[in-house]
């Protein structure tokens, strides 16, 4: 991915900043700038996730795009946030451990690298979250 | 809006064809097309080119004017038109000759789909293709096609108890399938065993849970059901041609283990043909991965949701069950060559209600659906076809 397309990005990939509908109080990860509810724009405005969810559904990646066939086997979710909506993500926890609701919180990570220019993208990443009275 | 049938089918062999170009592939498929209808390349009014990837797989665009020079008709100056939405390309290039035809702006219309996917990398080949996910919330994170569809596996597994050998049954059949279509690229008997000691790509997922990588193109001729009879004696009727479009990424589904698009391309073309799915005597479906089959089914309203795995392992979709599902083999055993696939997928339907399907002919079939997705379920393309007008 060209590096312009990744910089616009990055304060929703390293802060899990999205959106949410100030009309509709509906909240949006990805971000989001017109709502798919009221399907107004104007009253979207940045929301921050607190980063605590659940593993709605995973599987463990053997193979992979070139900027991730040097991690695999890695472990790819789809994670229900708290404050409602799901992402795409990666979990980093034991294979043996991995099962659908699980806890997980938001961490940030190296996600991978471009491999022809060597330049290296990070983002948010999941890990278990072991003692949830302490998280919060 | 006017009735429209298909007069004439074509389809170069599926496989890996590296001693045949892209445009050789089109117009292989296209000129069978032509000779099976038996008309005259000035009747042809235009051209609908199915391809999802020219630019990664062939460093090509601009595919609608390549098809039409190369079928010799660049001196008619047809219009020609390349339409894709990724694994739906060649589906939507179909339909979008129906409406050209039933609107009444055209008259003979050809529809096609190519896709020349081994003259690249395989590792180029699985990053084309990722990009019919969204690149930038899901591809970036790390998903690609089989980590997508794994995920809805795992969910379906975790929901509805289903199970790897029910998964795999589906694999089995589709390669029984193919052993009996002489264009299909598998064509040799697999076991449930085959599948699950094969390598694993995206758990639960193994390889012979995944579609291959193809070259092939298919191609039909359509003409309004009026003049149906003047170019052949077994027109086949196109009863409803259905488009629905659902979220792009997998995660905004509001069930990740059913296919908006589907279920809504479905219902409409369930009403536009005035059938529902019991009429239905057999269907080509969009079985990118074993996942994606037993999901098809379900969302097809063939079996309720969660009983599409032990409706696969009961044989109820094989020849000469309830609702043969892909006689051509499918996507599975005959190929995926992106582009083409919904394209092949009325070829075979055609092919089977004429009954001229051989040795996978199935008995007394009268009405059949075909069923195109593109990504994990972002564009959906329905159609139902018969032999009675
Ligand atoms: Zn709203």
């Amino acid at each position: 991915m060209s590096v312009p397309r990744f910089w616009r990005r990055l304060k929703n990939l390293y802060n899990l900043i999205g959106t949410r509908c100030e009309k509709c109080n509906e909240y949006y990860y990805p971000p989001r700038n017109m709502c798919p509810k009221c399907r107004r724009s104007g009253l979207m405005v940045p929301f921050k996730f607190k980063g605590f969810g659940e593993v709605l559904t995973y599987t463990v990646m053997h193979s992979s795009t070139k900027d991730y066939a040097k991690q695999t086997p890695y472990i790819l979710a789809i994670i229900k946030l708290d404050e409602g909506p799901n992402l795409t993500s990666q979990v980093i926890c034991s294979h043996k451990d991995i099962h659908i609701g699980m806890r997980v919180k938001s961490t940030f990570r190296r996600l991978g690298e471009e491999s022809e220019r060597g330049m290296i993208y990070y983002g948010t990443k999941f890990v278990p979250l072991i003692n949830p009275s302490k998280e919060f | 809006m006017r009735d429209v049938a298909i007069v004439g089918v074509g389809c170069t062999e599926f496989g890996e064809l590296w001693d045949r170009s892209f445009r050789e592939l089109f117009v292989e498929a296209g000129i069978s097309a032509i000779e099976d209808a038996n008309i005259q390349g000035g009747e042809i009014d235009a051209l609908y080119v199915g391809n999802m990837s020219g630019g990664r797989f062939i460093e090509q665009e601009h595919l609608g004017a390549l098809i039409a020079d190369y079928a010799g008709l660049a001196s008619l100056n047809i219009p020609s038109t390349r339409v894709e939405a990724a694994c739906a390309s060649g589906g939507l290039a179909l339909r979008q000759g129906i409406v050209a035809v039933a609107s009444g702006y055209h008259d003979i219309v050809i529809a096609g789909g190519a896709e020349k996917m081994t003259d690249v990398d395989v590792q180029i080949t699985t990053d084309a293709l990722a990009a019919a996910a969204d690149r930038e919330w899901e591809g970036v994170m790390g998903a690609t096609f089989p980590g997508l569809y794994a995920m809805i596996a795992r969910l379906h597994m975790h929901k509805y108890a289903t199970t790897q050998e029910q998964l795999a049954c589906v694999a089995v059949k589709n390669h029984h399938n193919g052993t009996m279509n002489p264009k299909a690229q598998f064509q040799n008997e697999i076991s449930i065993e085959t599948v699950l000691n094969s390598i694993m790509v995206a758990d639960p997922l193994h390889i012979y849970d995944c579609s291959p990588i193809t070259d092939g193109a298919s191609a039909v001729v359509i003409a309004p059901a009026e003049i149906a009879r003047k170019y052949t004696d077994t027109p086949i009727y196109v009863k409803a041609s259905a488009q629905a479009s659902g979220t792009l990424a997998l995660h905004d589904r509001l069930d990740i283990t059913t296919l908006d698009a589907t279920v809504a391309a479905a219902s409409r073309a369930y009403r536009m043909a005035k059938v529902t799915p019991g009429d239905i005597d057999f269907a080509e479906v969009h079985d990118c991965f074993t996942i994606a089959e037993i999901c098809a089914i379900e969302d097809l309203g063939f079996v309720r949701k969660g009983e599409g795995g032990p409706a696969s392992l009961s044989g109820m979709t094989a020849i000469g069950g309830k609702i043969p599902i892909n006689p051509s083999g499918g996507l599975k055993a005959c190929g995926h060559p992106v582009g083409a696939t919904g394209v092949k997928q009325a070829v075979e339907v055609a092919l089977q209600l004429r009954g001229e399907a051989g040795r996978r002919q199935i008995d007394g079939a009268e009405i059949g659906l075909t069923h195109n997705v593109g990504g994990s379920g972002g564009t959906a393309v329905v159609h139902i076809f018969s032999r009675e007008k």
